[in-house]
């Protein structure tokens, strides 16, 4: 448990700052290279960071399995949920003017950045799972079990 | 008024041609976020029947006023995503939700049988996302679109096929091969987008076909047919292309098996066939003899091939869907003649052989209550103990054959005619001996349930939440073989839609 102690503390410091990084990223998508993609991305590299230093199971103690399922799933549920509320409101499917009739221009901005919320929210969830199932695979199957 | 544009009010008719996209691909990640194991099916079940009633509302505004255009985000096509209705479409649309519906009651019972209780939810989550996925195939005009929504529905499919594992550790096997050889028609389907892209430097169907016509073909155009026709005829199983096909179906969970059968490759189809004759136009496919040179043998030993390997199987499941991929073959066939018969032959196919298959594997799904597995030695006689399910079975399987008053006979009387039509009576000829061949694995089938003595005695039907879905699809075999009325007139308007390009869209002068 004492072993690499410069990883482990140098891992504290660094987890905090990715994430501050990440939303840095998510946050000014629209005005700098970056979105929701790479923005979940750079969310997730810290959990998997914590999951490589510390293991798997404190990994999953801050982020369980069930709560990265629902994350995938709302993720979804905010960008296609974006579309349904312009078209409640009368405009075409993801019409992101319907979300400031007023300033068209204002609307745009709002849809752009709710619906990579929604993209950063999936992404994030998805490569979160994707490491814990590969990091929590079972042991290899044997031939009995075929 | 059918064209939705930037700042327009658009009432809930006007939004009819996303809805049956959108409130699928609501319900799956609703299903997961609120992770209620027992709400699961009851908003998969509303999704799946409020599609239906958009698809069937979308069908008749499509059979009075033509075609429908939806612009995404009201942004105008070309440049933005468009939805296009038109009459082929808006059946397809009907076919995939009505079989979602019809399948989901039969699905309770028979899953709580084949799957493990904590898989449910995620299951009919992936089942969602599917419906959704091969609605927007069916719905978008736009190629890029297209190809987003067939790895929506694949990647969910593979998830499909591969929940099958409870029961049988191979379907990780056979949802693997699948994933494989999936992606890679996907891969060869976007390269060919790509080249379009690059020849013609636009997504949108439409105007794709309006610059090929204009500009003609040059060697890019040319490449990219071919990398989508291969990359497609992967999805639809066309015969050398199929080998993902059996496995898949065989491990799958029946209810997977019954919906995959009847919409999967059908969807696959259809998008091939709006790529072959609204973007390419019928007049390119007589230049290239693409059609004559490969379609039609291919057609031809599929019907063959497929049919007497199915004869041999000795699993129920897997000889039905080696038969499906005989069935494939008639559905080509119908294409490869490339005339107006040839293709409603085609059409009125994908949608009559979709139900029969359907009955078919929803009967096996019955039966597998009753016997552990569906080889021919462990449901001898199961016919005699559930009486309903084998007799709904029988009725299916001579649809299959394509005996006279059932669905199956429409489709290959009007295939039939098409090659008589063009003078080709040996293709009249090979499509009777074929259901000849359909005939011998029907009738195993129906030895083993019916003329062997069964191994335990008593009645053991199967519940009616699972007979009433069969003997609906059963029924509709039956129904759509003896009027004919509406599958016929929806065909040979699609027909007549393909061969002459895209219908115009009220209020839309020409294309783009």
């Amino acid at each position: 448990m004492r072993h690499h102690l410069i990883l482990r503390v140098s891992t504290k410091l660094l987890a905090g700052a990715i994430m501050l990084f990440a939303f840095y990223v998510q946050f000014h998508g629209d005005y700098s290279p970056g979105g929701g993609f790479q923005a979940g991305v750079i969310l997730a590299v810290a959990f998997v960071l914590y999951g490589l230093v510390y293991g798997l199971e404190a990994a999953q103690e801050v982020l369980p399995r069930r709560v990265v399922h629902r994350m995938m799933a709302l993720g979804v549920l905010v960008y296609a949920g974006t579309g349904v509320v312009s078209l409640l409101s009368g405009y075409a499917y993801l019409d992101y003017n319907a979300l400031n009739p007023g300033m068209p221009e204002k609307g745009q901005e709002a849809g752009i950045l709710l619906v990579e919320g929604g993209v950063g929210i999936t992404v994030a969830g998805v490569m979160i799972s994707v490491y814990y199932a590969f990091a929590g695979r079972p042991p290899r199957i044997s031939d009995e079990e075929w | 008024m059918s064209v939705s544009d930037g700042g327009q009010v658009l009432t809930l008719a006007g939004h009819l041609p996303i809805l049956p996209v959108v409130v699928p691909f609501m319900a799956a990640p609703l299903v997961v976020v609120l992770g209620a194991r027992r709400l699961a099916w009851p908003i998969a079940f509303a999704a799946s029947l409020s599609a239906l009633a958009v698809s069937v509302a979308l069908l008749l505004q499509v059979l009075e006023g033509g075609g429908v255009s939806y612009h995404i985000g009201g942004w105008a096509p070309p440049l933005g995503i468009e939805y296009r209705i038109d009459a082929a479409s808006a059946l397809m649309l009907v076919l995939i939700s009505g079989l979602s519906t019809t399948v989901l009651p039969f699905a309770r019972r028979s899953l709580a049988h084949e799957l493990e209780a904590r898989r449910h939810m995620l299951f009919y989550a992936a089942w969602l996302l599917c419906v959704s996925g091969l609605m927007g195939m069916v719905a978008s005009g736009d190629a890029f679109n297209i190809f987003v929504f067939l790895e929506i529905s694949s990647l969910s499919t593979y998830a499909l096929v591969a929940s099958g594992a409870g029961r049988d550790r191979r379907a990780l096997t056979a949802a693997y091969d699948y994933l494989i050889m999936g992606t890679i028609g996907a891969t060869f389907f976007v390269i060919g987008i790509g080249f379009l892209y690059a020849a013609t430097g636009t997504l949108n169907m439409a105007e794709l076909a309006v610059i090929i016509g204009e500009n003609g073909t040059d060697r890019t155009i040319q490449t990219a047919f071919a990398f989508i026709v291969v990359g497609m005829g992967l999805k639809v199983a066309v015969y050398p292309l199929h080998l993902w096909l059996p496995g898949a179906y065989t491990h799958a969970p029946s209810v997977v098996s019954a919906f995959l059968a009847g919409t999967a490759t059908k969807a696959a189809v259809y998008v091939l066939l709006r790529f072959m004759f609204t973007v390419f136009r019928p007049e390119y496919l007589f230049e290239v003899r693409a059609l004559e040179v490969i379609m039609l043998p291919l057609a031809l030993v599929a019907m063959f091939a497929a049919s007497v390997i199915a004869i041999f199987q000795r699993n129920l499941k897997r000889m039905l869907a080696y038969s499906s991929i005989a069935q494939i073959g008639y559905i080509l066939l119908g294409i490869g003649f490339l005339s107006q018969t040839g293709l409603a032959a085609a059409v009125i196919h994908l949608f009559n052989h979709g139900i029969t298959k359907a009955a078919l594997f929803m009967g096996v799904g019955a039966l597998l209550l009753r016997a552990d597995t569906p080889f021919h030695d462990r449901i001898v006689g199961l016919g005699r103990r559930m009486p309903l399910t084998g007799f709904a079975m029988v009725i299916a399987g001579l649809s299959l054959i394509g005996v006279p008053g059932t669905a199956g006979f429409v489709s290959k009387w009007l295939l039939v005619q098409a090659a008589l039509e063009k003078g080709w009576w040996p293709f009249a000829l090979a499509v009777v001996g074929s259901s000849l061949l359909a005939v011998i694995y029907v009738w195993r089938m129906i030895e083993v349930l019916y003329l062997q003595e069964p191994e335990e005695g008593g009645r053991a039907e199967a519940p009616l939440s699972m007979l009433v879905p069969l003997w609906t699809v059963t029924a509709a075999t039956v129904y759509f073989g003896l009027a004919t009325g509406l599958t016929l007139g929806a065909a040979q308007s699609a027909a007549e839609g393909l061969m002459s390009g895209f219908i115009p869209v009220a209020g839309e002068g020409g294309g783009g």
